[in-house]
């Protein structure tokens, strides 16, 4: 699935850019996750790819097929599930599936037939005639997915799927969408960043409106200048480190490169100190984009004997 | 074709029959509004307004349809989302549309069978009678369901889509002489009533029944005039209203 987007722009009534200038060429089956902030543009993004919002300003193309100019075309090859969706609280489980295929053209038998193999492919064939509001809500949320998951579409966009849902219906959701991304393309927004590095394939990072960078978790650390993480469980520690220096509820994080990593760890060793060592983590690396200061890549010191250097 | 057929098909299912199966006490609802009125004219007018009340109640069940529609698209836009997944499928505005206003008759279909046998039974006119409040009640429908379709690109949230509903029904049913003939309101309050197209599609009614005489220039001028905003709210929930947002 190839999508190109040239320069789009979003600007609502209160002339502040939803989005700015965004551009990016995407071929990819997989998952593309896309993160920020709340009212970064995650969801102005989805909205106008899923041809659902116009653009104030821009192109883009979802197989060479113009999302502005031919939507019609566009519609037949994507399938969406809006942010804050909710499945039809007085429908079944089949009947929200089975209905929404119809609405995509199938008829009514193949859209009953497809919608059971999509709910059995969720676990939710025991649920499948018990009406919707009777259902937890990782079960909603999974009657959502089944819908585009049964519509085959090449493209598929989930649009904070798992807000809300517990670890493990997150999970579970996770492990059905690592499935599904086989043969599609499937465009995610979240706020949940270790959803977003674990199913990601490539990772776009939104910050007002703008956005500051669109590539694989490798990739992305490979930006950064201290892509290792060193968690050491002791405050009290006196050493002179190259990197930055943060304080964690049970210790202390150093953000460093790879030649400074074998500097410390010998030093800790020795010291017989307790640490880990780990490349750093989406989160460290969206904090690093987005929050103020930090993107600076500023070198703390904290009070604490640790000095940088 | 067949495509159609199915996405039109689906508008039916959601929003009426799986409505009916799943909760059946939404047809003592369709049922209740269009029948109490009925029932205080025949009752405070000692049986002789049953008739004509009787085809009051029909036009009242074709506004319904829009009011309900209203209600039923913008909880299904606001509240579910559902509006949204559609635009990203290959439905298409117009048969999503087509779809919901079926499904608004199919809905009312009990309480249009029991308001036609009333109607059979106590309303004696020939086949041209029934034929032109066949028309009447198509037009009136469009005009509704046109309105219905407006108002809820309009609103937001359901309380907002509350308050429009309390604002049609009144207005285009109980207050304009659709239970009653406009003889009954004293002048100048009859002029009022011609503000609302209801009042006209009463009139051809009530005329095709013989309980109202209309001269020809008069009769082709409330048809006239009921077409014309039948096609004004039509036009303006076309213009105005917007499948894909700006």
């Amino acid at each position: 699935m190839h999508i190109q987007v040239n320069d789009i722009s979003k600007k609502y009534d209160t002339k502040v850019f939803a989005l700015k200038n965004i551009s990016f060429d995407v071929n990819l089956s997989g998952i593309l996750a896309i993160i920020g902030k709340n009212g970064a543009g995650k969801t102005t993004l989805v909205r106008i790819l899923s041809t659902q919002l116009l653009p104030t300003s821009g192109l883009a193309f979802i197989d060479g097929y113009d999302v502005i100019k031919e939507p019609q075309r566009v519609r037949e090859i994507i399938a969406a599930v809006p942010q804050e969706a909710r499945a039809i609280p007085w429908l079944t489980p089949i009947q929200t599936v089975s209905s929404y295929l119809m609405w995509r053209g199938l008829s009514y038998r193949e859209a009953r037939e497809k919608g059971r193999e999509a709910l059995r492919i969720l676990g939710l064939e025991k649920v499948e005639n018990e009406k919707n509001r009777k259902l937890s809500g990782g079960q909603k949320r999974k009657v959502l997915v089944a819908t585009v998951l049964a519509s085959e579409a090449p493209l598929i966009f989930l649009d904070e799927p798992t807000t809300g849902l517990d670890y493990l219906s997150r999970k579970e959701l996770w492990e059905l969408l690592m499935e599904m991304k086989k043969n599609r393309l499937i465009i995610l927004t979240t706020h949940y960043l270790e959803e977003a590095e674990i199913l990601g394939d490539l990772i776009g990072i939104l910050d007002k409106g703008k956005l500051l960078d669109l590539s694989d978790i490798q990739s992305l650390r490979s930006k950064m200048e201290y892509p290792y993480s060193i968690k050491i469980y002791d405050r009290d520690i006196k050493m002179v480190v190259n990197g930055i220096v943060k304080d964690v509820s049970d210790g202390l994080q150093i953000f460093t490169n790879e030649k400074n990593v074998y500097e410390i760890i010998p030093k800790l060793l020795e010291k017989k100190i307790k640490f880990s060592v780990q490349e750093v983590s989406l989160s460290n690396i969206f904090e690093f984009f987005v929050e103020e200061g930090v993107q600076d890549e500023e070198v703390l010191e904290p009070n604490n004997g640790f000095n940088s250097g | 074709m067949k495509r159609y057929l199915s996405q039109i098909m689906a508008s039916i299912l959601v929003n009426s029959i799986y409505a009916m199966i799943n909760y059946p006490v939404v047809l003592i609802n369709t049922l209740l509004a269009p029948l109490s009125i009925l029932a205080v004219v025949t009752f405070a007018s000692h049986g002789t307004l049953l008739p004509v009340a009787a085809l009051g109640a029909l036009i009242m069940n074709m506004v319904q349809s829009g009011t309900s529609m209203q209600g039923d698209l913008s909880h299904l836009k606001n509240d579910m989302k559902l509006q949204d997944m559609i635009v990203s499928s290959p439905t298409s505005a117009g048969i999503y549309i087509l779809g919901m206003a079926i499904s608004e008759i199919v809905y009312s279909i009990p309480t249009l069978t029991l308001l036609l046998i009333l109607n059979f039974i106590f309303v004696k006119i020939s086949i041209f009678g029934w034929l032109t409040i066949f028309l009447d009640m198509i037009l009136i429908f469009t005009f509704s369901i046109s309105l219905g379709f407006f108002l809820s690109t309009l609103s937001s949230d359901i309380v907002q889509s509350w308050a429009f509903s309390g604002i049609i029904s009144p207005l285009l049913t109980t207050i304009p002489p659709v239970y009653y003939p406009i003889t009954y309101i004293p002048y100048p309050w009859r002029y009022l009533s011609y503000l609302s197209p209801t009042t006209y599609a009463a009139e051809i009614a009530q005329s095709a029944a013989g309980y109202v005489k209309l001269n020809l220039i008069n009769f082709a001028l409330t048809w006239i005039i009921l077409i014309i905003f039948t096609i004004f709210i039509f036009v303006i929930a076309l213009k105005k209203s917007r499948w894909r947002e700006i």
